[in-house]
């Protein structure tokens, strides 16, 4: 094991993280001002992956299949929103668990409808196809490395929005206080509907730049989403900071592990086993670190209760 | 006597004579149907005891009903390979006996249910709903790269396990098998809803400020029902497994999860025989408009959605009226 | 005087800058109704989340019957004989009358045992018992059948009373009792308190202030999180501190 293979590692679990946190900025967000679970996050990630592969195969451009992505997605969002989701805000979680899981299911299987079940592709652009030279003689795919860069810009347009814009503010005082700012005068039904179509579109441009390593198809979605989910426990619900955090944390602990572990069982088990238990172990690493903040801390690490 | 009442004893013969028809004109695949249905039914009943009772939102009930498919697929494979489970510090055979399958799956799920509802039902609210489904998964992940029992692909049971005194392999016989558990899970369900445990559970549901205010841990209440419910979800698994005599990991899926969940939503949340009518109803559905076109999934979620928007009741509301308290 | 059954020391809770409770002490002794006071913001619901389980102080100490129970849960100080009734009404709204009493009188039991998971305990005699008496002392039996959310707000306070009752409790708490209640209902709660008060000590968070001093044989009076006046009706009345501090604004009234 080597410290440039360690490194390269770290760089992916860093990639991994930031792509989870576009996920699960949208969701905490969406529970933060809304007070709603949002089931269907998935299915934006699935849609802004198709809008770019659609939009790459008809131009040829990343670029514009990158702003297709965030239109999507903002756009489904939008709909979904002013027909169904509007009507969850004040029903129980139950309910709102069932209605987005009816999503999930009739966008899935809607999209395999008109799509077909064979994967798309997405190409990574030429100007970023290839390994670029770092440090300690590690190649890296240059890709990954703008993801990162792209998914840190996007985290740090998110902390300015919020922190800095007359939305931000609403946005803030919706999470604290949602009757109030209702009384104060602000288009409730608007900010609601801006939340949740920003909260898409982040998926959705997570699922064009995550779409261009792995595969364009239905269903891409509900894992990562869970994921997000594991995230936004582990960072506290409604805090982008906690977002962050727990993204970070749980792309490194999953790409470590999945590295690691097998390596680590291989000094004491023969290289099969080893494998098979590390492997085992390693995909159930997140699921084990997110039960174990929660035993210390019941509603994450920067959790209101 | 209730409406409800007369509608539960309806559907429970109907889920009688369905088969028994179908054995007298020969139609064994609606025997099979049938009894899928009593199978759901009995998962949905385990989960509604948590959910509708307890008002305990679990997504993640797919765990148990994988734990008890995978002790019969255990059990049942070692029995079947001649080779035993363990041979030191005790010796330790499969079997293919029903009786003693479902006493481990009951067993190990009850287990199961105790150690992820001890630290499930630390969190409360959204944080409950989704350590559930991580727990979920994390069983999903963990069955998928075991490949000791098959990983991805599954274990193959090639003959249906045994039960003293009858052919199981005859479908309305195992029907009969699983219709008689069914009834056996909604009489125990039915007292203990109606028991001080019931009570107690359901208050907690209510007013956890009350029930502390009188003296009563709320979440002791909790973490005993998701046991039971835990339990009775894992009978079903190891049912599901006869059936098929398949196991796989998608037993521990998020998808089933959901299914389990669309089952009580469509008859009734928190309604003895909700689960049932739900079942019973998505299995015809699966049928129907499945042979209608593949995507009928698109269907499900849009009359899913619909039940969940204006008639949240379920089809027992929409049918019996609305729930009357316990007298 | 006889020994507290109830004894809050130099209780202190700060909410960030908020000095919420600052220093209190009371107490509570057998057979009387110790009245508590004070403008709205003073920090009554406070004091009584600190007393009953759910608020821990920040410090000094709350001693029950001889036990220092200052870090018990609510369940814990439930059960050992602390009944107490909300400011909000809590109970079980899906639930009968009957039921929530029930409640009570399980609770009361302490266990449910391996019977209590299949015998229906709506038919369980001894429950019935103790829940028919608790709403009989009430006047609630004619409505033993009535789906609580369906009820007046008055009869829920009744309930709640009820349900306190069933404890057989060694305190009662009560949170504003009388609060929503027309003339008719205050003057009989007020006339089922002063009886009361022979079964366990009533200590009573009260804005009705006729009713405060036709009952109360001592009050205490909280404004800004601080005691500043104990005594019976007539100091209390006659105190000039408290005359401006509170009685003087409801003069007005």
């Amino acid at each position: 094991m080597s410290l440039v293979l360690l490194i390269e590692q770290v760089l992916n679990g860093l990639q991994f993280g930031v792509m989870l946190f576009l996920m699960a900025a949208g969701l905490t967000l969406i529970f933060g001002v809304m007070g709603l679970i949002n089931l269907a996050h998935g299915s934006f990630y699935m849609i802004g992956a198709f809008a770019a592969a659609a939009t790459a195969a008809a131009t040829g451009s990343f670029l514009l299949a990158l702003a297709a992505s965030l239109v999507a997605a903002a756009v489904a969002g939008a709909i979904v929103e002013m027909t169904v989701i509007r009507r969850l805000y004040n029903r129980d979680h139950l309910d709102q668990v069932l209605a987005t899981f009816a999503l999930i299911l009739i966008f899935s299987e809607g999209t395999r409808w008109l799509v077909g079940s064979f994967p798309l592709f997405l190409d990574i652009p030429d100007y970023l196809a290839g390994p670029i030279s770092l440090p300690f003689g590690i190649q890296y795919p240059q890709y990954r490395l703008a993801i990162i860069a792209v998914g840190l810009v996007v985290a740090g347009g998110l902390f300015a929005l919020i922190a800095k814009t007359r939305i931000g503010i609403q946005i803030r005082a919706g999470e604290s206080d949602r009757e109030m700012i209702a009384a104060l005068g602000v288009d409730i039904s608007k900010l609601y509907t801006f939340v949740f179509a920003l909260g898409a579109a982040l998926a959705g441009i997570a699922g064009a730049l995550i779409g261009a390593i792995q595969s364009v198809q239905v269903g891409m979605g509900e894992p990562v989403l869970i994921l997000a989910f594991v995230v936004i426990v582990i960072g506290g619900i409604g805090s982008i900071k906690g977002a962050l955090l727990g993204a970070l944390l749980v792309g490194l602990t999953d790409t470590l592990a999945g590295f690691l572990l097998p390596t680590a069982f291989g000094l004491v088990m023969d290289p099969a086993s080893a494998a098979s238990v590390g492997s085992s172990l390693a995909s159930m690493s997140i699921y084990i670190l997110m039960a174990g903040v929660l035993l210390f801390r019941p509603t994450g690490l920067f959790g209101s209760s | 006597m209730r409406k409800e009442t007369i509608l539960n004893a309806c559907v429970l013969l109907g889920l009688l004579a369905v088969p028994l028809w179908a054995l007298s004109v020969d139609e064994p695949f609606i025997i099979t149907l049938a009894t899928k249905a009593v199978i759901f039914a009995i998962a949905g009943v385990g989960l509604n005891f948590a959910l509708g009772l307890g008002g305990l939102v679990s997504l993640g009930h797919a765990a148990f009903f994988g734990i008890g498919g995978y002790t019969m697929g255990i059990l049942a494979s070692h029995a079947q390979n001649y080779a035993p489970l363990m041979e030191w510090p005790l010796v330790i055979e499969g079997t293919k006996s029903m009786p003693v399958i479902w006493l481990f799956a009951v067993l190990f799920s009850s287990l199961f249910a105790l150690v992820i509802g001890a630290l499930s039902l630390r969190t409360s609210g959204v944080y409950f709903i989704m350590i559930t489904l991580a727990f979920g998964q994390m069983l999903f992940f963990f069955m998928i790269s075991w490949p000791a029992y098959g990983g991805e692909d599954g274990l193959v049971i090639y003959v249906r396990n045994g039960f003293p005194g009858l052919n199981t392999l005859d479908p309305i016989q195992f029907f009969g098998i699983c219709f008689a558990l069914l009834c056996i899970v909604l009489f125990l369900v039915s007292r203990m809803a109606r028991s001080s445990f019931g009570l107690a559970l359901s208050g907690a549901r209510q007013n956890e400020e009350r029930m502390q205010a009188v003296g009563m841990v709320p979440y002791r209440l909790y973490l005993i029902a998701f046991t039971i419910s835990g339990a009775i979800t894992g009978l079903s698994g190891a049912l599901f497994a006869d059936l098929n005599r398949f196991v796989s990991p998608t037993m521990f899926s998020w998808q089933t999860s959901g299914e389990i969940m669309i089952f009580i939503i469509l008859g009734g949340t928190g309604r003895l025989f909700g689960p049932v009518v739900g079942a019973a109803v998505f299995i015809l559905l699966e049928h129907m408009l499945g042979g209608l076109s593949e995507f009928w999934h698109v269907y499900l979620g849009a009359i899913l959605l619909g039940v969940v928007l204006f008639a949240r009741g379920g089809l027992i509301q929409l049918v019996a009226g609305r729930e009357v308290a316990h007298d | 005087m006889t020994d507290p059954i109830l004894d809050v020391r130099n209780v202190s809770k700060s909410f960030g800058a908020l000095k919420a409770s600052d220093d209190i002490s009371l107490n509570l002794v057998p057979g009387e109704i110790h009245a508590l006071i004070g403008p709205n913001g003073a920090g009554k619901s406070t004091l009584i989340k600190q007393i009953a389980g759910g608020l821990k102080a920040d410090s000094g100490e709350v001693w029950f019957d001889g036990e220092d129970v200052t870090h018990k849960t609510t369940v814990a100080r439930a059960r050992l004989g602390l009944g107490r009734t909300f400011q909000v009404s809590s109970l079980a709204m899906d639930y009968t009358v009957a039921q929530n009493v029930v409640l009570g009188a399980l609770g009361h039991r302490g266990k449910i045992g391996l019977k209590g998971f299949f015998r229906p305990a709506m038919k369980d005699k001894a429950l019935l018992e103790v829940a028919h008496d608790a709403l009989a002392q009430v006047g609630l039996e004619e409505f033993a059948n009535a789906i609580t959310s369906e009820l007046s707000h008055g009869q829920r306070r009744q309930l709640e009373v009820a349900v306190a009752l069933t404890l057989s409790p060694k305190v009662f708490l009560m949170d504003e009792p009388m609060a929503g209640l027309g003339a008719e209902g205050s003057q009989r709660l007020t006339g089922f308190l002063d009886q009361l008060r022979h079964k366990a000590p009533i200590l009573l968070v009260e804005h009705d202030m006729d009713a405060v001093f036709s009952l109360a044989d001592r009050i205490s009076v909280l404004v800004y999180g601080e005691i500043v006046a104990t005594g019976t009706v007539d100091e209390i009345r006659s105190n000039p501190i408290v005359r401006t501090a509170y009685l003087g604004e409801d003069d007005a009234q």
